[in-house]
């Protein structure tokens, strides 16, 4: 199977590669798949007072389209607002990529894990305000 | 050292300079055709086809009128299982095999299932095999077949062909074996293993694509088959279609070739797997084998390196390195490996399962460069990898809430 040089690119060098806080009250955790199914992606992101993105950190199991997809991921959500980073959809993320039809579902699996990650800051900052 | 290491060996074999050379008068002036009765170059092809059917049978202790020669292992286990319940369909409707089988006696059989033939899958252990006891457990008054490989294409394990031999001729029930893995790289012998049908093909053993061969055995007993091509009644009826000189003649020497080698490259295999095997796991933790280590290949070793997906770490490698992998994500299917499910290893080990299949040309310097590409991108991909993480915080990934 021949890769798009962009699923090369991200692969060979991965963006925001690591791991922060889960405990931290600005970061959100999203991890999304299965190790049965051959993908578990795992996605932070810290947001500022002003409630912008302002760090992304992922790691990934899985095929290389599927680093690629949460890397790109990474990239995009930073220095958004959490309501501009809920309107990345798995589509963008195919396109940019060039992913093919059967990698679709890392792309789905991307926005997945960006959608957990923001509603796991959300409980967080829900709980926060109720306490 | 020349990139990419090829290590695939399982998939296909580089042809041996040796076996292209006898091969070439097939394509220039010795082009006849092995039916051509009357004239020379019918007589000179038909004398090398014969030259190399003897060349087969004694590298499997067969006598040469015994060896029918098919397109390739595919062909000669669709031949053995539908030739077989076509001719003895009176007799019995009922065949014996096992999960792990290729797909090409699986998909044989299944055909046979849709036209009224009862087929017995036998399960295998953790470590792929079977015993000669689950066979003669299986056989029925309505048996006609038992297709049992000699040796795995994924996991390299061998299954005891000559124990199970025992049982089906007691029992007066046909045996096949696709050898397709195991002809060349360890002794096999027909008669002393009581098989009656075997699969064998040519660009395993470093001979040419596109030419197989069907041992079908003559006496004690004498096996018929119904054919599936016909035509010209060629190979005593059992496969019409003219002779493929050149194949034929490559494939004959292969056998030859792997017959004076065959000690030597066995123990060279072996201590080349061993090395790999030492290899990682001095830098490497969790670190599974697929299949038992002691019935098996000298050339195989199929792992799991737990925690990394199996199509990255080729994506990581395969520039450099040609091997394959079990997980879902290389093939159209999205199913991990259906073999090494049936050996109960779970998805998640599956899916980052890695085959290495050494080779006649594979080199001392080819291993070490392998096992240090391999170390440096299985560790690169575990710091990516949120399940290594976890594992290594002390959480059991069994139970996890997974989305999926």
């Amino acid at each position: 199977m021949a890769y798009s040089e962009k699923v090369l690119d991200h692969y060979n060098n991965p963006r925001n590669v690591g791991s922060m806080d889960k405990g931290d009250q600005d970061v959100g955790t999203g991890v999304v798949g299965a190790p049965e199914c051959g993908d578990v992606m795992k996605l932070q992101i810290k947001v500022n007072n002003a409630g912008v993105i302002e760090d992304a950190k992922f790691k990934t199991f899985g095929c290389g389209s599927a680093i690629a997809s949460s890397s790109l991921a990474t990239e995009w959500v930073k220095g958004r607002t959490l309501e501009e980073a809920l309107e990345i959809r798995n589509t963008d993320i195919v396109n940019e990529l060039s992913l093919p039809p059967v990698k679709i579902h890392c792309s789905v699996l991307a926005e997945d894990a960006i959608r957990a990650a923001i509603g796991d800051l959300k409980d967080k900052k829900d709980e926060n305000g109720k306490g | 050292m020349k990139l990419p290491i090829y290590m695939d060996n399982h998939a296909t074999t580089p042809l041996d300079p040796r076996v292209l050379e006898v091969m070439l008068p097939c394509y220039t002036d010795e082009f006849g055709n092995a039916s051509s009765r009357n004239h020379p170059f019918g007589w000179k092809a038909d004398e090398l086809v014969e030259n190399a059917r003897k060349q087969i049978a004694d590298l499997i202790g067969a006598s040469a009128k015994e060896i029918i020669f098919t397109s390739g292992a595919t062909e000669s286990d669709n031949l053995a299982i539908k030739g077989v319940a076509e001719m003895y369909g009176e007799k019995g409707n009922h065949i014996i095999t096992a999960t792990t089988e290729h797909k090409a006696v699986l998909d044989a059989c299944k055909k046979l299932e849709q036209k009224g033939y009862e087929v017995t899958y036998l399960p295998v252990d953790s470590n792929g095999l079977i015993t000669a006891n689950d066979v003669a457990k299986a056989i029925t008054d309505k048996t006609i077949l038992v297709s049992i490989m000699a040796a795995n294409n994924e996991i390299g394990v061998l299954q005891p062909v000559a124990e199970i031999g025992k049982v089906t001729r007691e029992q007066g029930v046909l045996f096949h074996t696709d050898a397709t893995q195991a002809v060349g790289e360890i002794p096999m012998n027909v008669d002393e293993m009581n098989i009656d049908l075997m699969s064998l093909s040519a660009h395993k053993m470093y001979g040419p694509k596109g030419i197989g061969a069907l041992y079908v055995r003559r006496r004690n007993p004498r096996v018929r088959l119904s054919a599936i091509i016909d035509g010209g009644g060629h190979e005593r009826g059992m496969r019409s279609g003219t002779l493929n000189v050149p194949g034929i003649v490559g494939f004959g020497k292969a056998c030859e070739i792997v017959k004076a080698e065959m000690p030597e490259e066995y123990a060279r295999l072996l201590k080349y797997r061993q090395k790999l095997l030492d290899g990682f796991s001095a830098e490497l933790d969790e670190l599974y084998i697929n299949g038992d280590m002691e019935q098996r290949l000298p050339q195989n070793l199929n792992i799991s390196f737990a925690y990394v997906e199996g199509e990255s770490l080729l994506m990581g490698i395969n520039e450099e390195i040609a091997v394959s992998s079990g997980s879902a994500c290389t093939s159209a299917s999205l199913e991990p490996s259906y073999v090494l499910r049936a050996l109960g290893v779970g998805d998640d080990l599956a899916h980052t399962s890695i085959r290495f299949g050494l080779g006649r040309f594979n080199t001392e310097e080819e291993v070490d460069y392998t096992i240090e590409k391999v170390v440096k991108t299985v560790k690169r991909l575990r710091d990516m990898s949120p399940l290594y993480e976890m594992a290594k915080e002390g959480i059991d990934l069994k139970s996890v809430q997974w989305t999926e």
